[in-house]
């Protein structure tokens, strides 16, 4: 069994499943959910914690050396912003990570590909390790690739929407395409929709709100947990080919082996 | 162009005939819809769709509990004046009443806020009345100015401003105004609003346009419940919301409840709304839009609040005092309403976490303020 590492910038993982700190029904539970799906990369929204205080509720059920903080820029409406909300999140949060997230629509939150182009040239420029959540634009991708992003997040559904992998064909492309690792963003409602993700050969996925949400968190963690594994070690044992239609039983071409 | 443009396009009686025919049958076809529109909100909030309220609330429930999580966000208001130069026949604050009126001062806005921050709040709503002379755009400027430090969001509910006034006020760290129409009825506001620069509706109907194009993170909207007919007046403010949403789509909304409450001066409600009712009108809300931050402050009692975190609402406020330098400078002086929840902070928390919720104190950051109009 294939059980193979994620490389990003000078970070190896284990584990391909990234997760969230919000909309869970106390730190406590976020602990908890976390850890039991063993993930390594956990994002918390710099909006949320109190950075001038130590004893952050949220911070301190996160102070634990297996779970890196990738503190995201959710808030923000531009470029600008989004700088300047990296450059505090690396002062106070002593992690050059930063998971760009510029969506200037607070109604589906869906990212700005204008200002997270320029806000990432900007950041890699200032050493960060971006990595920015965008559509499912195959061009997009490539575009933030050339300005030095150590991996891409494209969208599977809206944030929040639970609806699965519904951008199947760009992330087809963007996978085809990437040579950074391509993490499935956003719209993962289901175990199911990240084993999906992960056997098409996405690097990983993240997940927040279907674990968050559910009514017990700490099992859908280790759901998710056991099917971004499935997902991996099927995608690296290659699938067997989708045949559309039965192997004819009277070939047409047998004929020319009487007549070799 | 503004929203007195779409606003011109309806008429407060056909709307209202439409609501009150709305059969058994049309609700079950609407509530078999996956997207609530707004011509579906009209039947949700109907008398008809009465009996279907747990259905109702069962489905506010799931949404907000996916865009939302299991979060209540905390907010509390601060009265900084109950100086005002409008009469309003509903509100204690009114220009007739014969109260002692009070603006606080520096000093004692610190020791208010002093008080506000030991019981842990970080999202503070500042209220006056409306007097420009004393309480003006230059007053509520130096008083974001003199508590920005200590709050990471600062909301204001005052009288409207123009345009650049809002430009002002978010430069200096304003997050989100609250401007209710109070009644979308011309007629009906101008019975309640006689004097004053509130008089003004249409004005006041446009102050949403005005913040939107100030870049406002938030515009909150609401109706006073009991100048008119509820069902109506919230038709109106759900075409509002949906009007904004479109042409400003980079704020947020929020959506308030206000019911008429007891003060010096009271004015019993022309159109009373039950606690039935406004369940429904908290489901439809949520029903016609996922997104929408639904809000119910210390007006609603303790049961109803206890429940309400269940049905779609998504921030209250606690312990609030309706009287300028209620919390600590002058505990006595007269508040704008009487509050109906007097329980503290601590134990709202409690509540709330003891129904499987988080708090949540901190929603955005004070260091994002100043950015985006710089």
């Amino acid at each position: 069994m294939t059980t193979d590492t994620l490389k990003i910038a000078d970070k190896t993982f284990k584990s391909r499943l990234f997760t969230g700190t919000g909309k869970f029904s106390s730190a406590n539970k976020m602990r908890e959910a976390i850890i039991a799906s063993e993930s390594e990369l956990v994002t918390v929204a710099l909006k949320r914690v109190d950075l001038e205080n130590e004893s952050d509720d949220m911070l301190v059920h996160l102070s634990d050396n297996q779970i890196n903080l990738l503190p995201n820029t959710s808030g923000v409406r531009t470029a600008k912003e989004a700088v300047f909300a990296a450059e505090l999140a690396r002062e106070a949060l002593q992690t050059n990570w930063v998971k760009l997230e510029i969506h200037p629509d607070p109604k589906y939150l869906l990212p700005d590909p204008i200002e997270t182009l320029k806000a990432a040239e900007e950041l890699v420029k200032l050493e960060f390790v971006v990595m920015p959540y965008i559509h499912a634009d195959p061009v997009l991708c490539k575009r933030l690739e050339d300005v030095g992003v150590p991996c891409v997040m494209p969208l599977g559904a809206p944030i929040g929407s639970n609806k699965g992998i519904k951008t199947l064909e760009f992330l087809e492309i963007i996978i085809e395409q990437s040579n950074v690792p391509v993490i499935v963003d956003a719209g993962i409602g289901a175990p199911s929709h990240a084993a999906f993700a992960m056997e098409l050969g996405a690097d990983a996925v993240l997940v927040n709100t279907a674990i968050a949400v559910s009514q017990n968190p700490v099992d859908m963690g280790i759901a998710f947990k056991m099917a971004v594994e499935a997902g991996r070690i099927a995608y690296n044992a290659k699938l067997a080919p989708i045949k559309n239609q039965a192997e004819a039983s009277s070939p047409l071409t047998s004929f020319l082996n009487d007549l070799n | 162009m503004s929203f007195k443009n779409t606003f011109e396009k309806y008429d407060w009686d056909t709307l209202e005939k439409e609501i009150y025919k709305v059969t058994a049958k049309d609700v079950e076809k609407v509530l078999l819809k996956e997207k609530i529109k707004l011509e579906d909100f009209k039947t949700l909030i109907s008398p008809a769709a009465k009996p279907y309220i747990e259905q109702m609330a069962q489905r506010s429930n799931a949404i907000t509990k996916k865009r939302f999580g299991n979060t209540i966000q905390m907010y509390i208001p601060m009265y900084l004046s109950n100086e005002c130069q409008n009469i309003c026949t509903y509100c204690g604050f009114s220009m007739d009443n014969g109260i002692r009126r009070k603006t606080l001062s520096d000093a004692e806005i610190l020791k208010e806020v002093e008080h506000i921050k030991k019981l842990g709040y970080d999202h503070i709503l500042l209220v006056t009345g409306e007097a420009n002379k004393t309480v003006g755009v230059s007053y509520i400027k130096h008083a974001i100015d003199l508590i920005r430090s200590q709050f990471s969001n600062i909301s204001i509910e005052v009288q409207p401003l123009d345009q650049e006034d809002y430009e002002t006020l978010i430069t200096s760290g304003l997050y989100a105004v609250l401007v209710y129409q109070e009644t979308y009825h011309k007629a009906t506001y101008k019975t309640h609003h006689p004097k004053g620069r509130k008089s003004n509706f249409d004005y006041r109907l446009d102050t949403p346009d005005r913040l939107g194009k100030a870049g406002i993170h938030k515009i909150g909207l609401g109706a006073l419940f009991g100048l008119e007919d509820w069902r109506v007046d919230s038709f109106y403010t759900a075409l509002h919301l949906k009007y904004l949403q479109k042409t400003y789509w980079k704020t947020k909304y929020s959506i308030s409840f206000p019911r008429l409450r007891p003060h010096q001066g009271g004015l019993a409600p022309k159109v009373e709304m039950t606690d039935t009712d406004l369940v429904q009108l908290i489901c439809a809300y949520r029903l016609l839009d996922e997104d929408v931050e639904l809000s119910l402050s210390t007006r609603e009692s303790e049961i109803f609040r206890n429940h309400s975190i269940h049905l779609g609402i998504t921030s209250i406020s606690a312990e609030s005092k309706t009287n300028p330098g209620g919390y600590s400078v002058e505990p006595e002086s007269l508040e704008q309403f009487e509050i109906s929840d007097e329980r503290t902070t601590e134990q709202i928390k409690h509540m709330i976490q003891s129904q499987g919720y988080e708090v949540v104190w901190k929603d955005w950051s004070k260091s994002y303020v100043n950015l985006s109009s710089t």
